[in-house]
């Protein structure tokens, strides 16, 4: 038997365990968007307040969160401050009402605070679907072409702003000055 | 006692009622129904995520049936169906994933262990052999001898 052949067992090991021990910190619910690079899907759908015709157009021009969102969502509620903050500082937002009741997400905007530049109303969830949601709150960032670079799926906080979001948007931000 | 059953009736009578509004398809043949709960039962619930989405109540799984049923309407095969929902959520959908250089070893990883474990166990068996083909049978004369004191201690 060669020498080398020895240490192959434990080679294998310590491979399986490196992978193994990887895995103990993956989120297993984590879902890589399909949508990353790709332009946003084309819809016409109404405004939630006013009902004025929305099209993918209307979200081009500038880097952008678009935050999907319902007010049966109980973690939206949660999110909301953090992105009525975000939109005081001059990020821009822009809202889908997903499969929401709109008389409900008039309520809502005038009850708390209205974050959105624009907010859709896709009450059939057919935006929703073309952009790969499973759940709100999602939020996709898309740069001043309309194409979606990133996608935050669950709740938006302070430290996920700061650790993952504000970089990528102030990234977007600075390549659309070029 | 009357009334008791009545409402007992009516909560039956709404049992079905509910159980039926979970899916009320019609579709235009059987075979249609068939590829329905194929593509149903192929495509994983992006929610809740170790269901089909013909087995799941999320809404999404709910969303997507609704509109497996509607491109059947239109006629798309299930290919274009599948790739409908793979552009939008990602190859997790499948349960069967598309055969990609990114899949190969989910495909073929329990097969090239299987053919590894198989031939590390003829190399072991075949080397064996070869030892124990090493082996000369016959013993040479002063082996013999030796082999003889050593059985016959008692009777040197």
């Amino acid at each position: 038997m060669k020498r080398w052949m020895l240490i192959v067992p434990l080679a294998l090991f310590l491979v399986m365990a490196v992978l193994l021990y990887r895995g103990l910190f993956l989120d297993p619910s984590a879902l890589p968007s399909a949508m990353i690079d790709k332009p946003f899907p084309a819809f016409s759908l109404p405004a939630v307040q006013g009902g004025k015709t929305v099209t993918q157009d209307d979200l081009k021009g500038k880097p952008a969160l678009v935050n999907v969102w319902g007010t049966w969502c109980v973690s939206c509620r949660i999110e909301h401050p953090v992105l009525t903050k975000l939109a005081q500082q001059g990020v821009v937002i822009y809202g889908v009402n997903y499969k929401d009741d709109n008389a409900a997400a008039i309520k809502w905007l005038q009850d708390f605070h209205n974050p959105y530049q624009i907010s859709i109303s896709d009450e059939q969830g057919n935006l929703g679907l073309n952009l790969g949601v499973y759940g709100a709150p999602e939020t996709f960032l898309i740069d001043a072409k309309g194409v979606i670079r990133y996608k935050h799926v669950g709740v938006i906080d302070d430290a996920v702003w700061h650790d993952q979001l504000a970089g990528l948007y102030q990234g977007l931000v600075d390549e659309a000055k070029q | 006692m009357k009334r008791w059953l009545a409402t007992a009736a009516l909560a039956l009578s709404l049992c079905g009622v509910a159980h039926a509004a979970i899916d009320t398809y019609q579709f235009a043949t059987d075979a249609e129904r068939d590829r329905y709960r194929e593509l149903t039962q192929e495509l994983r619930c992006p929610k809740c995520q170790n269901q089909d989405i013909a087995d799941s109540n999320a809404p999404i799984a709910a969303d997507l049936r609704r509109e497996i049923f509607r491109m059947l309407g239109e006629g798309k095969d299930n290919q274009q169906i599948i790739d409908f929902m793979v552009d939008r959520y990602g190859d997790f959908v499948r349960y069967k994933p598309a055969l990609t250089a990114r899949t190969f070893l989910l495909w073929f990883g329990p097969g090239i262990l299987l053919v590894g474990g198989v031939g590390v166990i003829l190399l072991i068996v075949r080397r064996r052999k070869r030892i124990s083909a090493d082996v000369d049978p016959d013993l040479s004369p002063e082996e013999r001898m030796r082999l003889a004191t050593l059985l016959d201690k008692d009777h040197p």
